[in-house]
C-alpha cells in the first residue's frame, strides 16, 4: 500500500496575513509551516500503510524558496520521502497550474495506490486542486472523506454531504480528499524529528516536470478594504449582562 | 463579444430547486444575455422555478446512477460545448458538487477557476469577480484574462434570488460520455442526519458555540438557547474538528454561510475561518472571556464574560419570560 499525500506549507495562520503590495498575492517570505489541514491526510496515510502491513507514504508539495520546514514535520510523523517543486515561476500560481505541477510531482514519486489531499488549504482555499489532479491523472476521486477503508482494489469512503454523509466505493488508484477531524494527527516523536532530517527530499523545478510556459488566465485587478462592520458596545460581565442580551433581543423582536 | 451566454450549474432536491441555484440564475439573468441551467440529474418539478429565475433553456444529465457528479456532469458539459453551444461564463455554487464539477471541467477545457467569490461584474468583455479574504476584511477583485468560458464559483447568499423572469423554455438531455477510470466512484448509500427546528442557513436566529464552551457536553446550552429563540444551533470549525458536533453544524469558510437577524457567538474567538461564514448577520452578539478576541470587532453587543455563567442566566431569563 503506497500512499502519496499532497501537503502544503503555509504562513503561520496564527499570524495576520499580508499581501505583497506589488503583486497582490499572499506574502510567503517568512517561515512556512505544515498546513494543519494536511496533517490529517498524513496521519490517515500512515494508518492505512500500517493496516496494510507494507508500503510507504510519500509527500508531494509545491513551495517557494526550497522551503522544507513543513515537509520535515510530515516526514517526522512518519512519511518516508518527499518530492518538492520549488520554482520562482510558480509564485502566485492558480489552482489549475498547482494541480498540473502536483500531478507532475506524483509522476516522480513512484508507484502508488492512493493519493490523499486536504479538501482545501487554510491559506488559499480554492478547494479544487484534488479533483483537478484526479482529472489530469485520469483517476476517480472522492472529496470530503470522513473515513477511508482500503479493501483490495477498492477504497470505501464515507463522504460528507450537506445533509449528512454518503457511503462511496471507489476503484484504486484514486484521489481522496479528507476533512479535518477524521483522525487525530500524531505529534512527531523526538526520534521521528531526528530521522526526518535524513529523509530524502527530491527538489525539482516546473521545467524538470516538463511543465513549460507557466501562466494563468486570471489577474488581480485591485484589492479593496471591505466596508468595516462597526464594533458596538462591549461590556464586562458583572453577573447582570444577560439582561442586556435579553433587551437587545427584545429590541429586535426575536423574542 | 460581451457576455451573451451564461450557464449556471443547477441542483434540485427532488422537485425543489436549490436556493443557491436560484440565487445564481437570478444574478445571471440580471447580468443579461441568455441564461441556461445545467442540471445535475433531472430538472423535474424544479424546472419551473429555474425558468422563473431566469433559465431560458435547461440541460439535464438525467439520473447519474450513483456516479459522483464531478466527472459525469463535466463530461456532459464538455460534450455540449464541443457541440457548439459555447457559454461565455459558467457560474457554480461553492458547494461539494459545484466545485467538483468545476474542477473537472477546468482541466477538460484548460481554464482557470476563481472560487469563493461573493460578487461579479461584467464590463464589456471583461468579467471580474470579488472574493473576500482575511476573514472578509479585504476584497480581492480578480479579472479573467484567458479564453472563454470563464469558470467562477460563488458562496451561498451572495445574490438575491428573484422570480418572475419568464416562462419555461426547452429542456434538453445532455448525455454523460464514457468516463473510464475517472468514473470509478459510486455512491452506495445515502445517510441524512436528522435535525429538528429551522435549517441553519435559513434560521432567523443562529446560536454558535466554540471552543470556549470547554467540553462537548456544554454544547447542550447552545442547543437549549437556540430552541428557546426558535433558531438553529451552529458551531465553529474547532469544535466540529474536535468531534463535539457533526459537520452539518459548521458555520464558516468550509461550512455554512449564515445571515440571520441575530447571530449569537458563544465562546467563539472569531477566527478568519468562522468570520467569513457569519459576518453578514444583521446583528451579532458575542460572549467571550477574552476581551481581545476578534469577534468583538464585529459584534453589536459584546459581553466579556464566562459563557458558563452568562448562558445559563440568559437561558433562565428567557425561560422565565415563557
Amino acid at each position: 500500500m503506497n500512499v502519496i499525500v499532497c501537503v502544503k506549507q503555509i504562513p503561520d495562520p496564527a499570524l495576520p496575513g499580508e499581501l505583497d503590495p506589488s503583486t497582490n498575492t499572499l506574502k510567503r517570505d517568512g517561515k512556512l509551516i505544515l498546513d494543519e489541514s494536511d496533517s490529517y491526510g498524513v496521519e490517515m496515510a500512515l494508518q492505512l500503510v500500517n493496516t496494510a502491513g507494507e508500503g510507504s507514504v510519500t509527500l508531494v508539495s509545491m513551495a517557494p524558496n526550497d522551503e522544507v520546514s513543513g515537509l520535515r514535520t510530515a516526514l517526522a510523523m512518519g512519511a518516508e520521502k518527499a518530492v518538492l517543486v520549488s520554482d520562482p515561476a510558480l509564485a502566485g500560481a492558480d489552482a489549475l497550474t498547482t494541480a498540473k505541477v502536483l500531478a507532475g510531482a506524483v509522476g516522480r514519486a513512484g508507484d502508488y495506490d492512493l493519493i490523499i489531499a486536504g479538501t482545501e488549504s487554510s491559506d488559499g482555499y480554492t478547494g479544487t486542486v484534488p479533483e483537478q489532479m484526479a482529472e489530469i491523472l485520469g483517476l476517480p476521486s472522492v472529496g470530503f472523506a470522513k473515513t477511508i477503508t482500503v479493501d483490495g482494489g477498492t477504497v470505501k469512503v464515507d463522504r460528507q454531504t450537506e445533509a449528512g454523509y454518503d457511503e462511496v466505493i471507489c476503484t484504486l488508484p484514486a484521489v481522496v480528499s479528507v476533512t479535518a477531524g477524521v483522525v487525530e494527527p500524531r505529534y512527531p516523536s523526538f526520534k521521528g524529528i531526528m530521522a526526518a532530517k535524513a529523509k530524502p527530499v527530491d527538489t525539482v523545478t516546473a521545467a524538470d516536470l516538463g511543465i513549460e510556459a507557466v501562466s494563468w488566465a486570471q489577474q488581480i485587478s485591485s484589492v479593496d478594504d471591505a466596508p468595516a462592520r462597526e464594533a458596538g458596545e462591549v461590556i464586562e460581565d458583572d453577573g447582570e449582562t444577560f439582561n442586556k442580551i435579553v433587551e437587545f433581543l427584545d429590541g429586535l423582536k426575536v423574542i | 463579444m460581451s457576455i451573451n451566454n451564461i450557464w449556471v450549474f443547477a441542483q434540485a432536491d427532488g422537485d425543489t430547486a436549490s436556493t443557491a441555484t436560484l440565487e445564481l440564475l437570478s444574478k445571471a439573468n440580471r447580468l443579461g444575455g441568455s441564461v441556461t441551467a445545467f442540471v445535475v440529474g433531472s430538472a423535474g418539478g424544479a424546472a419551473a422555478a429555474f425558468a422563473d429565475h431566469g433559465a431560458a433553456k435547461i440541460y439535464e444529465t438525467g439520473d447519474l446512477a450513483g456516479a459522483l457528479p464531478g466527472p459525469a456532469v463535466s463530461s456532459a458539459m464538455q460534450a455540449v460545448i464541443s457541440g457548439g453551444d459555447a457559454p461565455d461564463l459558467i457560474m457554480f455554487p461553492q458547494n461539494y458538487e459545484g466545485r467538483d464539477v468545476m474542477a473537472r471541467l477546468s482541466v477538460k477545457l484548460d481554464r482557470t477557476v476563481l472560487t469563493n467569490s461573493t460578487d461579479i461584474t461584467v464590463d464589456g468583455d471583461s468579467v471580474t469577480v470579488q472574493t473576500p479574504i482575511f476573514g472578509g476584511s479585504k476584497l480581492v477583485n480578480s479579472t479573467f484574462t484567458g479564453e472563454r468560458p470563464f469558470l467562477a464559483a460563488f458562496r451561498p447568499k451572495s445574490f438575491e434570488a428573484a422570480g418572475g423572469a419568464g416562462a419555461a423554455g426547452e429542456i434538453i438531455a445532455a448525455a454523460v460520455g464514457e468516463l473510464g477510470a475517472t468514473g470509478g466512484a459510486t455512491v452506495t448509500a445515502v445517510h441524512v442526519e436528522e435535525t429538528s427546528g429551522p435549517k441553519l442557513d435559513e434560521a432567523a436566529v443562529v446560536v454558535g458555540g466554540g471552543r470556549g464552551l470547554g467540553d462537548a457536553e456544554k454544547y447542550e446550552m447552545i442547543e437549549t438557547l437556540a430552541k428557546l429563540l426558535k433558531g438553529a444551533p451552529g458551531a465553529s470549525r474547532a469544535i466540529v474538528d474536535a468531534g463535539w458536533v457533526p459537520y452539518s453544524y459548521q458555520v464558516g469558510q468550509t461550512g455554512k454561510v449564515v445571515k440571520p437577524t441575530v447571530y449569537i457567538a458563544a465562546g467563539i474567538s472569531g477566527a478568519t475561518q468562522h468570520m467569513v461564514g457569519m459576518k453578514g448577520s444583521k446583528n451579532i452578539i458575542a460572549i467571550n472571556k477574552d476581551k481581545e478576541a476578534p469577534i468583538f470587532g464585529v459584534a453589536d453587543l459584546g459581553i466579556v464574560g464566562d459563557v458558563h455563567k452568562v448562558l445559563p442566566q440568559l437561558i433562565a431569563a428567557l425561560q422565565a419570560r415563557g
